[in-house]
């Protein structure tokens, strides 16, 4: 039955050369939400990588000793939108696998709240990933993700975890929380991989 | 942008069940709390809605809209009751 | 009362702007003439699509002002749209809608949040009525545009002329955001017994005997029924004053199965 409304215009979107197929540039930077945003208070932060032999934590004070990089990216979203050029602080995923050893191909990614999403360990390292502090040269703030978030800007951001607490070895590249709901289980825009 | 309840889910359900899904009663299989859908607290975004358990957070159930498919995911709740009738 | 309840099968349908008149400073009465619509119980919402010519659309849900059955193959339907600044749809439909315009709407929605009145000439309440067999007063709390869906309860009330005692809480900023003024004041008057208490929060008519501040659990004490009559409470408004409200009912005694809440997001 569907017909067009008139005097509605909706939003007007910019379309870009830079970008994957079906996305459109946005010069905001939208927040999506599953839930309450976590308030999470830096002196009981801590980052853990926990494999089958054991766990390497990282408390706020011991994160910020690691050497950080700042890092320009574009980052698209599997809602449509993308941010050409975005800037971030955070330590690299090479720096804290450095001492880790895993059988295990495949990383979940868990954040305070219970969010979740997989991600296969070969595409976090090799300086495709960090774990985030700054956006913009100011400390991320709750709602886009702070105190600290994954940051995976080759894949649809909803593999960019925001609040992350852990990465978790697995040997299966088993689901994570929207991943389980629709969403496709790798998640690279220039291949338009959204869905199931 | 604030959460909404279960009332909110009224329309964007209506296209997959028959019956009206706010008065429908499902268990937490978190917290074990029984209660109608119009009682959760609902969480949208473009990128799906988010239904949790007003008692302990737990997410009872999603739904994610593409043009063309919709996925509905039930993930929270054991079993969902309506009414006959 | 609460019990069986059956509410007509929603679907979409196509409708035509009747009237687009100011109800306050930034809110709208929309009169929809709704084609194929199978009527609608007091309380129950609808969702209003917008489709621009690439094709995109926008849908949100609006509280009904009216109930009732059909009345033919067109009904009229009434809504009171609050302007969110930003918003994608409300301005579209406070600012730029006009007699004549075709909308979509999808409806009716929701068995929850719904008063009926009693069946005409029933002895009891069914059955499954609930905690209590006898017919439970009913207090209706709402916070701004959150008040909608009362009109439509209220005015369903009076119609019945229904016995059961009513009484809405309504808070707004100013005498000037109240919408359906001129409808409450008859419902006031009408046989079926119903109170209306005004809050102000932001500015209240010259000689009102409180200064304008947010409610407060003691203010909500004083002028909610009691937990003693064992009310039927509506609490519709922003999430934020839903939430405030229906947590101090608890406080105050109401059981939590009594309290039935729509939360319209914003503040």
């Amino acid at each position: 039955m569907s017909f067009v409304t008139r005097g509605f215009g909706g939003r007007s979107r910019d379309r870009d050369e830079r970008l994957p197929p079906g996305q459109t540039l946005v010069h905001d930077f939208p927040v999506l939400s599953a839930g309450p945003t976590p308030e999470v208070d830096t002196a009981e932060w801590a980052f853990s990588i926990i494999t089958e032999a054991g766990t390497h934590k990282w408390t706020w004070d011991e994160f910020n000793a690691l050497p950080a990089e700042d890092i320009a990216t574009d980052i698209h979203c599997v809602t449509h939108w993308s941010k050409l050029g975005t800037s971030w602080r955070g330590v690299s995923l090479d720096t804290l696998f450095e001492n880790v050893e895993s059988q295990f191909d495949y990383v979940m990614a868990h954040s305070y709240g219970g969010y979740t999403t997989n991600v296969p360990l070969d595409e976090l390292l090799n300086g495709q990933s960090w774990v985030a502090t700054e956006f913009d040269g100011e400390p991320l703030d709750p709602e886009h993700g702070g105190p600290a978030r994954l940051l995976v800007p080759h894949l649809y951001f909803w593999k960019s975890a925001k609040w992350v607490r852990s990465l978790v070895m697995m040997p299966r590249d088993d689901p994570g929380f929207w991943e389980q709901n629709g969403y496709h289980i790798h998640g690279d825009p220039w291949q338009e991989e959204r869905y199931w | 942008m604030q959460h909404l309840d279960g009332n909110a889910l009224a329309g964007a359900l209506a296209e997959f069940f028959s019956f009206d899904v706010t008065t429908a009663v499902a268990r937490c299989n978190g917290c074990g709390a029984i209660d109608e859908f119009a009682r959760a607290l609902v969480f949208t975004s473009p990128a799906g809605t988010v239904v949790r358990c007003p008692s302990c957070d737990h997410v009872l159930a999603t739904l994610v809209e593409s043009d063309d498919r919709a996925w509905l995911g039930f993930s929270g709740v054991s079993a969902i009751e309506v009414r006959r009738g | 009362m609460i019990g069986r309840l059956t509410v007509p099968r929603s679907g979409w349908h196509p409708a035509t702007v009747a009237a687009n008149t100011p109800e306050t400073g930034s809110a709208a009465r929309l009169e929809l003439d709704v084609e194929g619509w199978p009527g609608n119980a007091a309380g129950q919402h609808l969702d209003v699509r917008l489709t621009a010519p690439d094709g995109y659309t926008a849908t949100r849900s609006y509280s009904i002002a009216s109930s009732g059955p059909a009345t033919g193959d067109v009904t009229r339907v009434v809504l009171a749209v609050d302007r969110v600044p930003d918003g994608e749809v409300s301005p579209f439909l406070v600012d730029v809608a006009m007699a004549g315009d075709r909308l979509e709407v999808h409806g009716p929605l929701g068995a929850f949040f719904v008063w009926q009145p009693q069946p005409a000439g029933a002895a009891e309440p069914a059955a499954d009525a609930g905690v209590d067999a006898t017919v439970r007063p009913v207090q209706l709390i709402a916070g701004g545009s959150g008040v909608v869906p009362f009109v439509a309860m209220a005015q369903a009330h009076a119609d019945a002329d229904d016995a059961t005692p009513f009484r809405l809480l309504y808070s707004v900023r100013t005498p000037a955001d109240v919408f359906f003024a001129a409808e409450f004041e008859r419902l006031v008057a009408a046989s079926a017994p119903f109170r209306l208490d005004l809050v102000y929060t932001r500015e209240a008519p010259a000689g009102w005997p409180t200064p304008p501040a947010r409610i407060t659990r003691e203010a909500l004490a004083e002028a909610v029924l009691p937990a003693s009559d064992v009310p039927l409470i509506y609490v519709c408004g922003s999430t934020g004053f839903v939430e405030r409200v229906a947590a101090w009912l608890i406080e105050l005694g109401h059981d939590a199965r009594s309290i039935r809440t729509e939360r319209f997001g914003g503040t």
